[in-house]
């Protein structure tokens, strides 16, 4: 399945590797913090202005 | 705007050190790079023209945060602020003040410290130039940066990273002119882009800096 | 029904909640169709070899990196003009995706520079304007942080980017002047003789269309985030307050 690279196969890889895990990294901590966010409000809104 | 500049002057040469600190800063950064590098005059003689601007930039550099940090705290700056004269005036003035105690005797250093980095004979006259023409833009690029974190417990760091980014140019073009001088070249383009930017951020960033005074001192 | 509705913070999160699902679906099928159309289907390069796989993280990665801060030049300008508080947290939103880009387009750089030129720095100027661009991102973001007051933060934060964009501008053809580079010039421009072949344009415009889709989708999600949490830090002040 793999394509054949020749002797470049190492620097191509690191650089798909490189930049896939930093766009993983990017999009986990968004949706993490989005979520961690979204759950410190709703606490927040839950306990209401009377409290 | 005088009496300001007066004062802003006074105030730098009483706490005394206005003009000294900046300037053994210089010195010393320039005394440790035979050092690290090496006495050898080959060695030195074409690095020298760097060296001397990244020294001048980092004495500048270090000197911002006393431009505002001090009437910050003790509240003379609300005072100026509410004064008739434009808070623009007020950092062009702020911004004079620094270049006249920091950046005009850095530039007049210069020379004399070429001579310990064996500077080669035409460099001292376009390094003399292009520090003079260079510096009042880092001044007032610093004010703007100073401005920015003003109201910052620990602005000192932050503002480096802020303030050096935009002195790129600046070094590029100025470093530039004093090494094509010390070997000879032609130095017209780089000069003349180096007083473009000096009188460009000359005209702008005082407005910048006082619209970000104006937020802080909201 | 204007633009300017979405202005307003509840609108705001309704159209990003409505939106986010197909853009980041979309974004995602584009990645995957582009990276794999290009890592699998494409012939190498008879002069570079297989690394001209790389191009189709690198070109979209580094025009993400600019759009990223033109971005937020314009959310800055109109947060300046117009006080709309969305704007200001969306340019707020898009620097560390600008950022991660432009460390994306270097490393990929520096990866295929490394048996292309012989080495994995130069201080090219293409290269060393994006290492700029990359302090500038730094900066604004750490100002960011350090300001505890929103609406200071985020007038500081336009300003500054005004001003950086200025000086970047100006550091782009500074450093242009001072080194000769190595990198090619643009070879995507319109009416360049020698663009790249099709072979290699179509997915790297499929991957061109998937990094601006991520963009746009991380943009929304992490604009919502932050309007959630000024609105937390708001409530917890009135509660304090009351």
């Amino acid at each position: 399945m793999m394509p054949e690279l020749g002797k470049y196969a190492g620097t191509v890889l690191s650089a798909y590797a490189v930049s896939l895990v930093l766009i993983v990294v990017l999009v986990a901590v968004s949706l993490w913090r989005a979520r961690r966010v979204r759950a410190a409000l709703d606490r927040v809104e839950k306990r209401g202005p009377r409290s | 705007m005088r009496a300001l500049l007066l004062r802003d002057l006074a105030l730098a040469v009483r706490a005394g050190g206005g003009f000294g600190l900046g300037l053994s800063f210089f010195l010393i950064v320039t005394v440790l790079v035979p050092f690290a590098v090496g006495p050898d005059t080959g060695t030195l003689a074409p690095i020298a023209p760097g060296v001397l601007w990244i020294g001048a930039l980092l004495a500048c550099l270090l000197s911002l945060d006393r431009i505002l940090a001090l009437d910050w705290e003790d509240g003379s700056l609300d005072l100026l602020a509410t004064a008739p004269l434009p808070l623009e005036g007020i950092v062009t003035v702020k911004a004079l003040a620094h270049w006249i105690t920091t950046g005009l005797p850095l530039v007049a250093a210069a020379p004399a410290l070429g001579v310990l980095l064996s500077l080669p004979g035409p460099g001292y006259l376009w390094l003399f130039v292009s520090l003079l023409l260079g510096t009042p833009a880092l001044s007032v690029i610093g004010t703007f940066g100073a401005a920015l974190v003003v109201g910052l417990k620990r602005g000192g760091l932050l503002m480096s990273l802020l303030v050096l980014p935009l002195y790129v140019p600046t070094l590029i073009f100025g470093a530039e002119v004093a090494r094509r001088g010390a070997e000879g070249l032609d130095v017209q383009t780089p000069l003349l882009m180096l007083a473009g930017i000096s009188t460009g951020s000359l005209a702008l960033l005082p407005f910048a800096a006082a619209a970000v005074l104006r937020v802080n001192l909201r | 029904m204007s633009l300017w509705e979405y202005a307003n913070p509840v609108k705001f999160i309704r159209l990003a909640d409505r939106m986010l699902p197909p853009v980041a679906v979309l974004a995602l099928l584009c990645l995957v169709v582009g990276l794999v159309w290009g890592f699998f289907f494409t012939p190498d390069d008879y002069r570079q070899g297989s690394t001209v796989k790389i191009i189709y993280l690198h070109v979209p990665s580094a025009l993400m990196a600019i759009n990223a801060w033109l971005m937020m030049l314009v959310a800055s300008l109109i947060w300046i003009i117009r006080r709309h508080h969305v704007s200001a947290l969306a340019a707020r939103a898009a620097a560390p995706v600008g950022a991660t880009m432009t460390v994306i387009a270097l490393a990929t750089g520096a990866i295929w520079g490394q048996p292309m030129w012989g080495t994995w720095w130069a201080w090219d100027p293409r290269l060393t304007s994006f290492l700029i661009l990359f302090l500038f991102y730094l900066g604004y973001m750490a100002l960011w942080e350090a300001i505890e007051s929103d609406d200071t933060a985020a007038d500081l934060t336009a300003i500054l980017c005004l001003v950086g964009s200025v000086f970047a501008i100006l550091s782009r053809y500074a450093v242009n002047f001072w080194n000769q580079g190595l990198h090619q010039g643009a070879s995507l421009s319109m009416d360049a003789e020698e663009n790249v072949a099709d072979v290699f344009w179509l997915p790297l415009l499929v991957c061109m269309a998937g990094f601006v889709l991520l963009f746009l989708a991380l943009v929304l999600l992490r604009t919502q985030t932050e309007i959630r949490a000024r609105r937390t830090r708001a409530l917890i002040a009135r509660e304090r307050a009351a």
